[in-house]
């Protein structure tokens, strides 16, 4: 029978027929098109996991996009900020790419695989401006593999330990943003592992075709049992990424491509992303708009602020005086760490107001009834969880 | 000779926040212990090669977050991590589960009573309601109720104030229930044994009272006023054991140049002109300070480490009637897989966290009968946790170790002193019980560490191997704690506190104890004031 609504039903991803067998709580929402788990069990549980044991994030539904040929590199350097030329074969590099005007259309990671052949991976899909920043280039190739590729980030202290009982030799000699590339399995087929992630602990992510992604799920999870594996959706990846300070795009920042108000889009100054722009390298998209904003500096600033007491600072606006009479500013993404035992937030503030005090206006809801407490904030200038783990090789 | 401005007795965990704070406030402060490792009961011990036992206390919730906060613990290597899905075990094998989310608990409770099912919220709200006032008190000097300081007058109307929140009806009931028997304060809810028995067992953990026992109602409370990250009632686990708790304090001490030495039991604490001077070493060796904190119990401060002349009258006494009887007993067990139990589904979140073995509210009561008569339980309530299903730093890979409290056992037993014999064989009694709940237990059984009171005083130092440093009856609480007069960390005796368990707040792992005899010492010394609040009082 011809389901009438199979157009309403999302699309669900190579892992779907295990994960979907761990989702106890049918807590899903969804990712690019694809069904995508908030939890699975329980949101702290997985969160745990990614700072006590392991956890594996499907990150199917997240877009890939191959760029090859002879001009792919001159190319992808015009698009982004950051200089790719510097990256090395089996390295990776983090991005952003930017319109003319310095806003910041997205994030994402750059692979380079070989001279002439990348991939690009992102949150929200790239190809039309890809193809757009492709324009005029003759030698470049660029395919969307979004859907050929099955990827699973694996990502807490234990992963290292897994995926050496898992055979892959060598993995702990992985150094943080490389790439190793094993045979997998009896096809001989290959399985790329990058020592990436967005949780700011020691991690992982495994790339492979979607024909093995189940074969490799199972290998995963009976090296992982002893070592408390367990899938985790995207409310533990939010509080892992915090924590580790990164930023999440329709959160921290507003897609440039999709923004309707005049700037109400930002620019990686403002997102305190200074060191992704080298005005070093030939021109780059943006180049002349973020270089007056260089001169005439940012209209707001991101920071980290760890903020007294433990109500999180969600939605909070901020203020330069305990009286909140100026305001200055408003946080983006705020929580309690379990594991720093602070009352965490990134926020966007006016520069002019960084030196001086900083209030967070804090609306809290208690047995249904709303209260506002007003709380002194701390700039920080490192990350809240950078463990040594996440950079040391081998992780100890 | 070098003097120290504080001495501290005893490397236990509220010795080491105490030292922490008092460093940190810029004091030369130095810690002895009598072991060759610090942590007194917080300790993670490897008793066998590759296991790593938290061999005392094994779970903790009570850890002040504002302290954990406020001393950087995490960069010292604490972190914790909380742990779900306990399953009691009645007498013959039913069971109930705690299920990770609210509509699966409900379900669990109705299978057994749709009345206790619906019970639970209105007994959750009670007891949290209940938490939540006793547990403001945690950070805080208790106020002396005879006094006439300002301070004090203000923090009893502080305390009225908490009191008179609840309301006219919630007040009495309040005070019904710090006399009440944990079992009689549950009839009021239930009706099924086993929700009864698995919610009354809290009620006896620790204490030389059974579940029929007024005052037990209390204990109970103490069980689950603790948190999680805000999440009252839950448990967590100190990631590498309990020991990476006083670690964490050790190396903040360390950071704020605190000095801390092992293998230097003190023998007396030295009395010079009514004031303390220092301590004498059991080496004979004498240290000087200008203050002596002890963290050690108020029975053993007072009646082994000072001579009966250094004090004032009735002290000795009092120190000596102290109540610290010890009830339970502790096997660690190293085990080469994960046990099964009987009536246990394969489901990874109940059956590899708690077990509670409790069997039902008569059975645990004759065990405390047991007790009574000078032999340990011959049907015993033990408390299980498996924590290497959490952390995967404490056991091999593949292998676990399981933490099991018992109660009851004695300090004193009838027919004789303790012998090594008497010890095996309360272990077996120990695993006779669980076998019969997991066929095949013995066989996973790698290396056994069986810990009395008897072992548990003469290695940790606590008297009777009484685990709360002293009763947590009402008699023994808030002003009352350890003696009457003497709540506020000052003893008797000038340039002399108590930092332990034996003080308000009492027993458990929350550091609250050394943090607030920290805050009283340097009030005396006239130092800022650095102890943190807690910073739930808007919760």
């Amino acid at each position: 029978m011809i389901d009438p609504y199979a157009g309403e039903r999302l699309k669900e991803t190579h892992f779907h027929p295990r994960q979907s067998l761990l989702n106890f709580r049918e807590a899903w929402s969804s990712w690019n098109g694809y069904k995508f788990a908030d939890y699975y069990y329980e949101e702290e549980y997985e969160y745990f996991c990614i700072r006590n044991t392991c956890g594996t994030y499907d990150i199917c539904p997240m877009q890939k996009y191959l760029i090859e040929g002879a001009d792919a590199e001159t190319m992808l350097n015009r698009m982004v900020t950051r200089d790719i030329k510097k990256l090395d074969i089996d390295r990776v590099t983090y991005v952003c790419w930017c319109t003319d005007e310095g806003r910041m259309i997205d994030d994402g990671t750059i692979f380079k695989l070989a001279d002439d052949r990348f991939m690009l991976t992102c949150g929200s899909p790239c190809l039309a401006w890809l193809r757009k920043s492709s324009f005029g280039f003759r030698d470049i190739e660029l395919s969307d593999i979004s859907e050929k590729t099955a990827a699973l980030s694996f990502q807490g202290p234990m992963t290292c330990e897994v995926l050496k009982k898992m055979g892959l030799s060598k993995i702990e000699t992985l150094r943080p943003f490389g790439i190793m590339h094993f045979s997998f399995g009896e096809s001989d087929q290959q399985l790329m592992v990058s020592r990436t992630g967005f949780t700011g602990d020691l991690g992982y992510e495994l790339w492979i075709k979607p024909e093995l992604a189940l074969e490799l799920w199972d290998a995963l999870y009976a090296a992982g049992d002893d070592f408390g594996i367990h899938p985790y959706g995207e409310s533990a990846t939010n509080m892992a990424r915090l924590e580790a300070g990164f930023i999440m795009p329709a959160v921290e920042f507003n897609e440039a491509l999709k923004t309707v108000h005049y700037r109400y889009d930002q620019t990686p100054f403002e997102l305190s992303l200074d060191w992704l722009v080298d005005f070093n390298k030939p021109h780059f998209n943006g180049r002349k708009a973020l270089l007056e904003e260089r001169e005439r500096g940012p209209a707001y600033k991101l920071v980290k602020l760890d903020i007294e007491g433990n109500k999180p600072a969600d939605e909070a606006f901020l203020y330069s005086d305990r009286k909140c009479s100026q305001e200055i500013g408003y946080v983006t993404s705020a929580m309690w760490s379990p594991v720093v035992k602070a009352n965490i937030a990134l926020a966007m503030v006016e520069p002019d107001y960084l030196a001086g005090d900083i209030w967070a206006e804090i609306n809290y809801q208690k047995e249904l009834r709303y209260h506002t407490r007003v709380s002194k904030c701390t700039i920080k200038k490192t990350p809240f969880w950078a463990p040594e783990r996440a950079r040391f090789t081998p992780p100890p | 000779m070098k003097t120290h401005d504080a001495i501290i007795v005893g490397a236990g965990h509220n010795g080491l926040s105490n030292a922490a704070y008092l460093a940190k406030a810029g004091l030369r402060v130095l810690v002895l212990e009598k072991n060759s490792y610090i942590g007194g009961a917080a300790v993670t011990r490897e008793m066998h090669a590759g296991w790593s036992y938290s061999s005392c206390s094994y779970v903790c919730s009570m850890m002040r977050q504002a302290i954990h906060r406020d001393l950087n613990l995490t960069k010292h290597g604490l972190i914790l991590v909380p742990y779900l899905g306990t399953v009691v075990f009645g007498d013959k094998g039913e069971t109930l589960a705690s299920y990770g989310s609210e509509g699966s608990e409900y379900n669990e409770l109705f299978r057994r009573s749709p009345h206790d099912a619906d019970a639970m919220s209105r007994f959750q709200a009670d007891l949290t309601r209940y938490a939540q006032l006793i547990r403001k008190t945690l950070l805080r000097t208790p106020p002396d109720p005879t006094s006439f300081r300002v301070r004090d007058i203000k923090e009893l109307l502080w305390l009225a104030k908490q009191f008179w929140s609840l309301g006219e009806k919630e007040l009495y009931e309040y005070i019904r229930f710090f006399t009440m028997s944990a079992a009689d304060f549950l009839d009021d809810y239930f009706e099924d044994d086993l929700i009864k028995a698995a919610m009354a067992s809290p009620g006896i953990i620790g204490t030389a009272l059974g579940v029929y026992s007024p005052g037990s109602a209390y204990i109970l409370l103490h069980h689950v006023m603790g948190d999680v990250d805000g999440n009252i009632g839950a448990w967590g686990l100190a990631r590498g054991g309990m020991g990476a708790i006083s670690h964490s304090l050790a190396g903040a001490l360390r950071e704020y140049g605190g000095e801390i030495r092992i293998n230097s039991g003190v023998d007396k604490i030295r009395v010079q002109n009514g004031r303390a001077t220092g301590v004498i070493l059991e080496n004979g060796d004498e240290l000087h300070s200008n203050i002596v904190v002890s963290n050690l119990d108020a029975k053993r401060t007072f009646t082994q480490c000072m001579n009966e002349a250094d004090l004032p009258e009735g002290v000795f006494e009092r120190a000596k009637n102290f109540k610290i009887r010890g009830s339970s007993g502790k096997v660690n067990i190293a085990l080469s897989g994960l046990p099964r139990f009987n009536n246990v589904p394969e489901n990874r979140y109940i059956n590899r966290g708690g077990q509670g073995f409790v069997g039902s509210l008569e059975t645990m009561e004759r065990a405390y009968d047991c007790w009574k008569h000078g032999r340990w339980s011959d049907d015993p309530f033990i408390e299980s946790v498996i924590p290497s299903a959490w952390d995967p730093t404490v056991a091999p890979p593949g292998k676990h170790w399981m933490s099991n409290f018992i109660q009851y056992c004695p300090s004193k037993l009838a027919n004789g002193p303790w012998t090594p014999e008497k010890r095996d064989s309360f272990g077996k009694t120990v695993v006779d019980k669980i076998e019969r709940y997991s066929p095949g237990f013995k066989d996973l059984i790698v290396h056994m560490e069986v810990r009395t009171p008897h072992e548990i005083e003469s290695e940790v130092g606590l008297t009777e191997g009484n685990i709360f440093q002293g009763e947590l009856t009402i008699d023994q609480l808030l002003f009352n704690r350890p003696f009457p007069g003497y709540a506020q960390y000052r003893m008797p005796i000038r340039n002399m506190y108590m930092c332990g368990s034996s003080t308000h707040p009492g027993g458990g792992v929350s550091a609250a104890c050394g943090a607030n005899a920290a805050r009283e010492i340097l009030i005396d010394l006239k130092r800022p004031h650095i102890v943190p609040e807690d910073d739930f009082y808007d919760e």
